[in-house]
């Protein structure tokens, strides 16, 4: 490992999960990430937090496989994942949510997630037999509902769920894929004071049992979940450590935490 | 508790009895059409249901790609068009057997299916339409061109397909149960698969193909395999067609073949299935009798079916939901 990294960046970790190295991605002359070198260890919680446009979700979607780095590595339990297409990154163990609630509107709760299971669960190419009548894949799907808190809502279609409801599908969604790591887009977003306390106490008991990257923007939930935390402006990591450090650190409250604390 | 489970996770529309009635409605009503026939112009009516059923086996293939899967197709045509010409082309070397020219003709239509959607797939939404319909025209022209069999004339199929020698598609009343036996095993195979693993991924594909893929599926790979079927089943639909008619035409192909099957599919309510037989029923039944009425019957079938398909959201079967005061289906 170069040792020069860990020094300056205060990143690297002994057995990461996740590995960014000199990330880049340009819209045209937009450059929106800038030289991201990032590591998340197994088990930890790594916020990501960063002004509006700061290129949170653009690198979310990098790490997904939704958009293609202009240039820079991926690498992902050891393998390189840069050019790998969403889906083979899911199999290896990759799971997301998206800021913007992006689930099957047409399909109930219950269908929703028992589809993640699915997806890691034996081959899809059956053609016999009602998919919805799988009893393992439905008790899958539904551990995985009640553990944000929508056991008795499975049966809803997923276009009638509240705003706050849908926020807790995509996790469901997400956990279900039984992932290594485990990318939260705003998890709380548009979600009212108590909603979003709820799903900090789900995130926090998920948390160790998936590694996590989590962006967002409620500072009382970075604060209380994260391991550590990285503060991306312009598209580039202005500081990383350990909440504390971070809470401390002149630049960071410069640029972002100071209005953000208030 | 297990079974509420199971059964409320489904599609709307198969969750009644009475959804399940009319299917069975539908089939009764055909399998009685020839006694009825019996009393009037026998072979005119057993021909024009024939029809019905032959572009129905197309258009559920077109439902289930386009109802399930989103797919909206606009060369389906195509499939139908080289079904028939399988029957066509192997008729004009002497063989009749349908244990070869049926399998060829499935192949055929699935092959096609298979390299036009590795292009196809590619695209989206409109573009997805607009390079179906490219490929459509595409098989138009060269059916056209194959001047050994008949050119732009089409050519005649001199003899109905048989089946180990056996002539048993020459009695119209037999070819008629033939082609309802084989658009009831289509229609239940397709019942079957929109219900299971791979139709649950194929209707997801349909509704949020970022979400399936960011869930670990292939979503093309998926979307192929199910265009291939009902590339296939088109091929099937081709070679009843090719020995209802006796003939084969470039013009099975044409665009506006293929605009009439997604009309079917419209006119019956798009993902049902059942709809796409109404569908196809109702489409070529209102053709014959303003046909019968006047010679400008499209001038009054064309604002027809805007009015269907603008006011009455999920086809004819969507309108009998909201006279009767139900909510629609989804
Ligand atoms: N597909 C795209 N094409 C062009 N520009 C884009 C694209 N996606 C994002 N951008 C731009 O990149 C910048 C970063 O966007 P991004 O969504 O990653 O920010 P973010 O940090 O997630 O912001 P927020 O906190 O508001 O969610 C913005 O200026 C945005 O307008
Ligand atoms: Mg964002």
């Amino acid at each position: 490992m170069d040792w020069s990294t860990e020094f300056v960046e205060g990143l690297a970790v002994a057995d990461p999960v996740l590995q960014l190295n000199d990330l880049h991605k340009n819209f045209g002359g937009l450059v929106v990430t800038d030289g991201v070198t990032l590591d998340i260890g197994f088990g930890e919680l790594h916020a990501v937090i960063g002004p509006n446009g700061a290129g949170k979700t653009t690198l979310i979607n990098q790490i997904s496989g939704l958009l293609a780095p202009t240039a820079g590595t991926i690498n992902f339990r050891g393998t390189d994942v840069t050019d790998l297409p969403a889906d083979k990154r899911a199999k290896l163990g990759l799971a997301r949510s998206f800021q913007i609630t992006s689930v099957l509107p047409r399909f109930s709760a219950l269908e929703n997630v028992a589809l993640a299971v699915q997806a890691r669960n034996q081959t899809s190419y059956r053609f016999f037999g009602r998919a919805d009548h799988e009893q393992p894949v439905n008790d899958a799907a539904n551990a995985a509902l009640a553990e944000v808190g929508l056991a008795d809502r499975g049966q809803t279609l997923a276009a009638h769920l509240s705003h706050g409801e849908k926020r807790s599908l995509e996790l469901a969604i997400a956990i279900a894929m039984e992932p290594k790591l485990l990318l939260l887009d705003e998890p709380m977003a548009g979600t009212g004071h108590e909603e979003s306390a709820r799903l900090v106490s789900v995130l926090k008991r998920l948390k160790g049992r998936f590694s996590m990257l989590l962006v967002e923007h409620d500072m009382t939930a970075v604060f209380a979940l994260a391991d550590r935390i990285s503060v991306l402006t312009y598209g580039r990591i202005l500081a990383s450590g350990t909440p504390d450090a971070v809470r401390a650190d002149p630049r960071v409250i410069a640029a972002y935490l100071g209005e953000e604390m208030e | 508790m297990t079974q509420t489970l199971a059964a409320s996770s489904v599609l709307p529309s198969q969750q009644t009895d009475r959804a399940n009635a009319l299917p069975v409605a539908i089939f009764l009503i055909l399998a009685l059409v020839p006694f009825g026939a019996a009393f009037g112009p026998e072979s005119y009516v057993l021909g024009l249901f024939t029809r019905v059923m032959v572009f129905a086996v197309a258009a559920l293939a077109l439902d289930f790609i386009c109802g399930y899967g989103g797919l909206v197709s606009f060369g389906h045509a195509a499939f139908v068009g080289i079904g028939a010409y399988a029957v066509g082309i192997i008729g004009a070397h002497g063989v009749t057997e349908m244990l070869v020219s049926l399998p060829v003709a499935l192949l055929a239509g699935a092959i096609f299916a298979y390299l036009t959607g590795t292009v196809c797939l590619r695209t989206k939404s409109v573009y997805f339409i607009m390079i179906t319909l490219a490929f459509g025209q595409m098989a138009y022209f060269i059916a056209g061109s194959l001047a050994p069999y008949g050119g732009d004339d089409g050519l005649t199929v001199r003899l109905r397909s048989t089946l180990l020698g056996f002539p048993i598609l020459q009695n119209d009343r037999t070819f008629y149960y033939f082609v309802l036996l084989s658009l009831l095993v289509v229609y239940f195979a397709f019942r079957t698969i929109v219900y299971s693993r791979f139709g649950r991924v194929l209707r997801g594909a349909r509704e949020n193909a970022t979400r399936m893929a960011t869930l670990g599926f292939d979503v093309f790979s998926f979307q192929r395999v199910g265009y291939v079927i009902a590339g296939a089943v088109g091929g099937l639909s081709g070679f009843l067609l090719a020995n209802a008619t006796e003939f084969v035409s470039p013009a099975y192909m044409s665009w506006q073949r293929s605009g009439e099957l997604i009309i079917m599919i419209l006119l019956g309510g798009l993902g049902t299935l059942h709809g796409a037989i109404v569908g196809a029923a109702a489409y070529l039944l209102i053709e014959e009798t303003l046909g019968g009425i006047t010679e400008q019957w499209k001038l009054i079938f064309g604002p027809l079916l805007v009015l269907i398909v603008l006011f009455a959201r999920g086809g004819l079967l969507g309108l009998v939901d909201r006279i009767r005061g139900r909510p629609g289906r989804g």
